[in-house]
């Protein structure tokens, strides 16, 4: 080396031989992982759960905790059982957990708890793989397999808002949904759907004094939560932003053109389901569309589904069918709405075919 | 089609870009070394024969391996001295190659071949695309692709637009930014050389925004040359080639198809200055732009590096490692190759040496797909990279090639984001791999 170039140089520490690591890149990553994931869904659950304790008191902290720790343990046994690596760092069988106890009444029994996180965990999800094999929403197939099965407490809905102790003599309601539903086409129909439309009535209902299970009550807090989830990226906006559009412009239609059939669109959108399932269940992102184009569509169905369940169905409400309906269809939606590649057009796809021979 | 507001293109991330450890340090030339370890390889295409002997004494510049073929260029000495033994080293991507190792003499006494042409714009275009093949001239900022194959552009394609690729979307790396900083005019002469053995007259350079004050220095010059500068939104992977020609031009290079296709051609900046070096100087490509950083370096910068310093030697040069490392990198950080040894060198597009700690390079372990969808939204190229990884995973390579797998740019965007830490650029790479098997061997 030239000497004036020469730095006066102490020692110099190279890596050692055999430090080095070898991979593909990228050698960089952006440091989200699916239990952060999760947890931040987790956080976005947090005010609808505030509000369903605020209702029902200590009788929803039970349900919350029997669904989250049944959920959790199951997962746990499935995989040491069938000897797989450990899923339940990623917080998901304990999300799954959380969404179903905001899917029961505050009233329901320990056990209807364990059959629910068994039919969510080991036959919805472990059946199919486990974490992302899943091809329905496991909360939303237990909820249906409780509604059918077990119709009695599943429809038991405790009126809030009666202190905090957990008890079990409580005075108990129908849902708006239910009353609706009752009211739909008889006599009544229009006094009815006047009183459940008021602007207190909706305000209620909005803010969650109203009988139903944990998460359907407060649509405020869901809403909270759900913009928490959108500003996060956590969701697809459009899911929610079609599954209540639809419903909005579907039920403002039924009631425009048959007033006595149903209420109007601002007291379906602020009861039942809708909002804790456009929000927290049809987004479930291993069970939705993949594309955007194909999240619109499956949001417009979920929407539609519901609303004809509602309106015609022997349920008061329907969102949970209509999201194990569409999940089926999921991949098909996918199928459909198939993104083209970057630079793609018909005459690419014959010069490819070209390029093609030319290898040959 | 131009406008001064920062450009886009679909898709993309904003990994940490990390260029302010070199950035704002000048560009240091590396002190002469006592010995040089020249890739023979260097160039796609076919590599050049070595013409020399053991023993053989060689100038600064003289020919020491000659282009076999077109689509080939020549290596030139990158100092005087003896030569020695051929040896073999890593190469980039993990393969064992042939290199020529030069003991330097001390005088560093220049005998090229090469005559300088001060007065190009009065010569001969094809002359001119000769020198820049006799130079050696390869893609510079990484694709090593022969430039005088790009310049010569089949009859029956027109091209009227010729793009300077000064975006180095790359975290950490900032040897081109640094270059146009400090040598803007070397950068845009080689651009107007470029363009006139083109025949063009519409000349963009594409930087992004985040060097605002190499935008700044290309803009006072570029007028003179009739060269226009376009600040481009800070994206990876903003300097892909599709993805450049798509922010500058509006226009989309068909899937498959080639930016000539589409009436440009794209050339790295350092490229640029290289074909000056050439042409003005009769310089032949013997040194380059590198930038040496990452956390563990004592004193990260950008220097001018000879073609074939071994890579422990430009390590040393920047003082070592003060913190372990746990990966080298030639090149940045999203497509850069990482290396097992410091025996390599550097080559002719070798943009960085990076160091990265443990902490900053995590090891995954590949969890199942959750469809969260980020990879669709990272993808630059409109692909569904989680799906696709499913089908490679399960072999299913002829669904994956009807998923476009072929149109995969390999950035890397996807895997950055992927929250499983699904290593999707590896599965995609497989795939391409034995769709090219399968095809060449004629079962498709």
């Amino acid at each position: 080396m030239s000497e004036e170039n020469m730095k006066p140089m102490e020692e110099v520490v190279l890596p050692p031989a055999g430090s080095l690591l070898l991979s593909s890149s990228p050698h960089v990553h952006q440091g989200e992982s699916i239990t952060t994931i999760m947890l931040k869904v987790l956080i976005c659950l947090i005010p609808a759960i505030v509000a369903s304790i605020c209702m029902f008191g200590l009788n929803a902290v039970l349900v919350l905790l029997y669904c989250t720790a049944f959920c959790a343990v199951f997962e746990y046994l499935c995989n040491f059982l069938m000897k797989q690596p450990q899923t339940v760092k990623y917080l998901s069988a304990v999300l799954t957990g959380v969404i179903l106890a905001m899917n029961l009444p505050a009233t329901v029994p320990w056990w209807i708890c364990l059959v629910g996180s068994f039919v969510a965990i080991i036959i919805a999800k472990q059946i199919f793989g486990g974490l992302g094999q899943n091809p329905f929403n496991p909360a939303a197939v237990a909820r249906v397999a409780l509604l059918i099965g077990f119709a009695g407490p599943m429809t038991t809905w405790v009126t809030p808002m009666q202190g905090f102790a957990a008890t079990s003599d409580f005075t108990t309601g129908a849902t708006p949904l239910g009353t609706a539903q009752m009211a739909s086409g008889t006599e009544i129909s229009l006094t009815t759907f006047e009183k459940l439309e008021s602007t207190d009535a909706l305000m209620q209902s909005f803010i969650g004094n109203i009988g139903g299970s944990l998460g359907e009550t407060s649509a405020l807090a869901i809403l909270l939560g759900g913009i928490g989830l959108i500003v996060f990226r956590l969701i697809k906006w459009q899911i929610p932003f079609a599954i209540i559009g639809t419903t909005m412009l579907f039920t403002w239609l039924v009631n425009t053109v048959d007033p006595t059939l149903t209420p109007g669109a601002l007291f379906h959108v602020c009861s039942g389901g809708l909002m804790l399932g456009a929000f927290f269940m049809a987004t479930d992102m291993v069970t939705s569309p993949i594309t955007h184009r194909g999240a619109l569509i499956y949001g417009a169905m979920i929407g539609l589904i519901t609303c004809v369940i509602r309106i015609w169905g022997a349920y008061p409400d329907g969102v949970s069918f209509a999201i194990v309906i569409m999940n089926a269809l999921v991949p098909l939606i996918d199928r459909i709405c198939y993104k083209r590649p970057f630079g793609w057009s018909p005459a690419s796809a014959s010069a490819l075919q070209m390029r093609r021979n030319e290898v040959k | 089609m131009y406008s001064d507001n920062p450009r886009k293109f679909i898709g993309g991330v904003h990994p940490d870009d990390g260029k302010a450890l070199s950035c704002e340090k000048p560009i240091r030339v590396a002190p002469l070394l006592e010995k040089y370890v020249v890739p023979v390889p260097q160039n796609i295409g076919k590599p050049p024969k070595v013409i020399v002997n053991k023993g053989d004494l060689v100038k600064k510049g003289q020919l020491i391996a000659d282009a076999d073929g077109f689509v080939s260029v020549p290596l030139h000495s990158p100092t005087s001295g003896t030569v020695g033994e051929t040896v073999l080293i890593p190469g980039a991507v993990g393969t064992m190659i042939p290199a020529i190792e030069i003991i330097s003499d001390g005088q560093d006494e220049w005998g090229s071949a090469l005559e300088p042409i001060p007065d190009w714009k009065n010569t001969d275009r094809e002359i001119l695309k000769k020198r820049i093949c006799d130079a050696g001239i390869i893609g510079m900022g990484g694709a090593a692709f022969p430039s005088h194959v790009k310049l010569s552009p089949p009859p029956e394609k027109v091209i009227d637009t010729l793009i300077l690729n000064g975006a180095e979307c790359e975290p950490y790396l900032t040897a081109d930014h640094r270059l146009m900083l400090e040598h803007p005019n070397c950068v845009l002469e080689g651009a107007a050389i470029a363009a006139k053995i083109l025949k063009v007259d519409r000349v963009f350079v594409g930087i992004e925004e985040n060097k605002q004050n190499a935008i700044d220095a290309m803009k006072e010059r570029a007028g003179k040359y009739g060269i226009k500068i376009v600040p481009l939104r800070v994206r990876y992977p903003q300097g892909a080639e599709k993805q450049l020609i798509m922010a500058i031009t509006g226009r989309h290079v068909v899937a498959g198809g080639l930016p000539m296709d589409v009436g440009c051609v794209v050339q790295n900046v350092g490229t640029c200055a290289a074909i000056r070096a050439a042409v003005v100087e009769g310089h032949p490509l013997i040194e380059r732009m590198t930038t040496i950083t990452g956390s563990p370096v004592k004193d990260p910068c950008t220097w001018q590096l000879r073609i074939g310093t071994p890579v422990a030697e430009a390590l040393k040069l920047a003082g070592g490692i003060v913190a372990p490392a746990a990966k080298l990198i030639l090149g940045g950080p999203m497509m850069g190759f990482a290396q097992a040894t410091l025996d390599g060198s550097v080559a002719k597009n070798s943009s960085g040496i990076l160091l990265l700690q443990a902490e900053e390079t995590g090891q995954y372990t590949s969890n199942p797909c959750i469809r969260c969808g980020r990879c669709v939204d990272a993808c630059p190229m409109r692909l569904l990279p989680g799906p696709i990884s499913v089908l490679v995973e399960s072999e299913k390579y002829d669904q994956a090639e009807q998923a476009f797998v072929m149109d995969c740019v390999e950035c890397g965007a996807c895997s950055y984001v992927c929250p499983a830490n699904r290593p999707l650029i590896q599965h995609f790479r497989r795939a391409k791999a034995e769709i090219n098997a399968l095809r060449r061997a004629g079962k498709k």
